[in-house]
């Protein structure tokens, strides 16, 4: 009986469940919900001192453009990633997942250079205007692009080395769902900053 | 088989449990009981952490009444607890706000939301919608341990040089910005936002895991309207907090930049110790934003799993269905919303737009109506049942007699005309006491009592426990009651010492009256600390699987259930928890299916 199941389960991770999401996808969209109430409480601070007296601007580096760029495009290799895995082509979807994570430290690298074009024009920390709030919610930001970066590398180490080929696509697509989340965050703040700002 | 299937969705983590044969991996001491993933010893890990806390919280609360009873008198046992910051038995005045801010802290966050959330939701949620452990065991032994090292961190700040944080508990800057300010915003104020800062992680982790668990892991025919109550309410508190805490760690991110990087999003024009501040621009106002953002539905974090649990007890113990169950079910989803939506009721007196403090009393006064389903529910619960008064459930009838109590003050303090004269009284004081800091640990007594022979399969002392409630609950009033009256008359909270004002000397032999019944309080709750870990070893044991003849999943495992709960199968579920009295039979099991021609609840 018990090992009937669990030959089922390794087919078929959710046995029976079809209709019910795996629990680690819906703790990564509790999860998700959780964070965006962080950056929508940092965001709404935004808003509510941006009205106040001594607001100062800043321009947008040409940077954050690049970044943008680069972010949508590992979205777009995570996602075909997903796909190749679940097509058991292995071979093209490590590549590719390697391919994500270089976009994304070159998404964290492009960031910093952004900051460093800030600095180095006259915004510092002190004060409280658009440029402290931009360092602290990108920056905040980067951090979770790295949290999926480490994630990523994770994965990546356990399809290399790993001593069982694990066709389970779970852990890829809680990755992917992550993945396109800060992508989609970064995008909602940088037109945020734009327009808001 | 649902439930079986699910179980090995995790890698490994669970997947030893289906042994249960007897033939149990091999654990050691640690992994048993230290970095245990098992839910039931991550309950009692959070439980025993609370317990501690409490007893620290509490204490603090018993030497500084001991001050304000008797402000002229010194006590050597102040001088041996706080040394250079009680020198000659008397409390210093600025470790007065140490004192308070971190009794506060610890009863607020470290008691009443790990202690008992984290306790009772990891108790009690794989047991009770049937799942042999939480969605991710991993993650929720992350979550006690990312307790544990705020616990550490903040026990810490105890004992360095300048003293623990002194900025209150909400820490409102300018004053816990600057170190310039007091002693406690030095080195205490940082430990202060480290501890925090893994104290909100450990609870997102334990959030995240509790809603899950609750949607995704039910066994066969759980359907969301048979769940207990208990389960209703520790869900509502994870949806409370995982979408609250994380805008108080956004708010404690900001409030570090301005402490030590030069920023001013709270400081503004600051004239400090002779000196003048550089900062311009800030809005101290932004903060209590985002603190009570998380501040209000703090509150219900609070309270929401002693109402869950109290509503499980008062039906298992009154021999009756509980009264209205989706009334019950209704009104924590109205107090969850509402409860986000209310927060600047605690900033009426910051300058605040009187329109829109008039919007902000109005929502806070509808959180009358779903508080007020619920207290009609408990009442018409037990009307008429055939009440046991077992130790749990004298302390879930004096959770309902606090609430109503601390619930009919809140109304007064909704209204903003009210609350702008009583603001910073020691009537908030009495009325927040009463309504949360009691009631809470009303309903975390109830649960104590009626879910530890659950625990250790031993039952707490009655006797020690009905002393324990008697005094518990005659003391709390004695203690809070008069505070209303002082509050009324103008007496201000955070002051140590009154006696230059003439006005407040009538209160004196009031003060002394209250510090007395506090201590006397205290002993009896150090009584029960005694109870809980006598009873743990030497206590009467359980010898039937289902001593309280209840219907709840979690008193179908054995007495002593190992990790996986269920040994075999995984009951299925066919009616919902509450059928007492019902075709004559005293209590029907939720595993027990329909007969032929019964009526459905």
């Amino acid at each position: 009986m018990l090992s009937d199941i669990r030959l089922k389960s390794e087919i078929n991770p959710m046995g029976d469940q079809r209709n019910r999401i795996h629990p680690h996808k819906f703790a990564l969209w509790v999860a998700i919900a959780s964070m965006i109430m962080m950056f929508a409480g940092l965001t709404s601070a935004y808003i509510v001192k941006s009205g106040q007296a001594s607001w100062q601007e800043v321009q947008t580096p040409v940077w954050f453009w690049y970044s943008t760029a680069v972010i949508i495009v590992s979205s777009l290799t995570m996602q075909v990633a997903l796909r190749a895995m679940k097509q058991r082509q292995m071979a093209q979807y490590r590549s590719l997942l390697l391919i994500t994570l270089l976009l994304g430290i070159a998404f964290v690298a492009l960031q910093w250079v952004g900051f460093k074009w800030l600095w180095t024009h006259g915004v510092r920390l002190e004060g409280a205007g658009e440029g402290q709030f931009l360092y602290i919610i990108f920056g905040l930001h980067a951090l979770h692009v790295m949290g999926g970066i480490i994630a990523l590398l994770v994965i990546l180490l356990r399809q290399y080395f790993g001593k069982v080929i694990s066709y389970n696509t779970t852990s890829t697509e809680v990755m992917s769902t992550y993945w396109h989340f800060v992508d989609i965050l970064w995008i909602y703040l940088l037109v945020f900053f734009i327009y808001i700002g | 088989m649902n439930n079986e299937t699910t179980i090995h969705v995790h890698d490994g983590s669970v997947l030893h449990d289906d042994h249960h044969n007897g033939h149990h991996h091999k654990e050691t001491f640690i992994t048993k009981y230290i970095f245990s993933q098992d839910h039931k010893t991550i309950a009692k890990q959070f439980l025993i952490t609370g317990i501690i806390w409490a007893i620290i919280g509490a204490l603090f609360s018993v030497l500084f009444r001991l001050q304000l009873g008797y402000p002229d008198q010194s006590f050597p046992i102040l001088e041996t607890f706080f040394g250079k910051w009680g020198q000659g038995g008397k409390i210093n005045p600025e470790f007065y706000y140490a004192l308070i801010t971190m009794h506060g802290t610890i009863l607020v966050f470290f008691v009443l939301t790990a202690g008992l959330s984290g306790t009772f939701a990891n108790l009690l949620i794989p047991l009770q919608v049937g799942a042999r452990d939480m969605a991710s065991p991993f993650m929720n032994m992350l979550s006690y341990w990312f307790f544990f090292m705020a616990s550490v961190v903040m026990m810490t700040s105890l004992f360095v040089q300048t003293g623990p944080a002194s900025g209150g508990w909400t820490m409102y800057p300018p004053l816990s910005a600057l170190a310039l300010a007091q002693p406690g915003s030095k080195m205490g104020a940082d430990l202060w936002l480290i501890s925090m800062a893994l104290f909100v992680v450990s609870s997102l982790l334990g959030g995240l895991n509790y809603i899950a668990t609750i949607l995704n892991m039910r066994t066969k025919g759980m359907s969301m309207t048979r769940l207990p109550l208990t389960i209703w309410a520790l869900f509502f508190t994870a949806i409370l907090g995982v979408l609250s805490f994380p805008v108080l760690l956004s708010g404690f991110i900001l409030l570090l930049f301005d402490r030590h990087l030069g920023t001013s999003f709270y400081l503004s024009d600051i004239y400090v110790a002779g000196q003048i501040l550089p900062n311009e621009g800030g809005s101290a106002i932004l903060y209590q934003h985002l603190f009570w953002f998380l501040g209000h539905p703090e509150v219900y974090i609070i309270i929401l799993p002693a109402m869950g649990m109290v509503s499980e007890i008062l039906s298992v113990n009154s021999r009756k269905p509980i009264f209205g169950y989706m009334a019950m079910v209704g009104s924590l989803f109205a107090i969850t919303i509402l409860a986000f939506l209310v927060w600047a009721h605690h900033m009426f007196v910051t300058g605040m737009n009187p329109f829109l403090g008039s919007v902000f009393v109005l929502l806070t006064l509808l959180i009358a109506i779903p508080s007020a389903i619920k207290v009609f529910n408990w009442i018409t619960t037990i009307w008429r049942g055939n009440v046991r008064f077992t130790p749990a459930m004298l302390f879930s009838i004096g959770f309902v007699s606090m609430f109503i109590s601390g619930g009919l003050t809140g109304i007064w303090l909704g209204n903003s005309t009210i609350d702008i004269h009583v603001h910073d009284t020691y009537f908030v004081v009495a009325h927040f006491h009463i309504v949360m800091g009691v009631s809470a640990f009303f309903g975390m007594f109830a649960g104590v009592y009626h879910w530890f022979p659950k625990m250790f399969g031993r039952y707490l002392n009655s006797t020690l426990g009905y002393i324990h409630f008697w005094v518990t609950i005659v003391g709390a009033y004695l203690i809070f009651w008069p505070m209303h009256y002082m509050g009324l008359a103008g007496v201000p909270r955070r002051y140590l010492d009154f006696s230059l004002w003439t006005t407040f000397n009538q209160f004196n032999d009031l003060n002394k009256f209250i510090s007395v019944v506090t201590i006397i309080v205290f002993a009896v709750n150090l009584m029960f600390v005694f109870n809980f870990f006598y009873s743990m070893i030497k206590g009467r044991k359980v010898r039937s699987a289902n001593p309280w003849s209840a219907n709840t999943l979690e008193w179908t495992t054995p007495i002593n259930p190992g990790h996986g709960n269920w040994e075999g199968d995984i009951p299925e579920v066919y009616r919902w928890p509450y059928d007492y009295g019902k075709d004559g039979r005293e209590y029907i099991p939720q595993t027990e299916p329909y007969k032929p021609g019964e009526k459905v609840h």
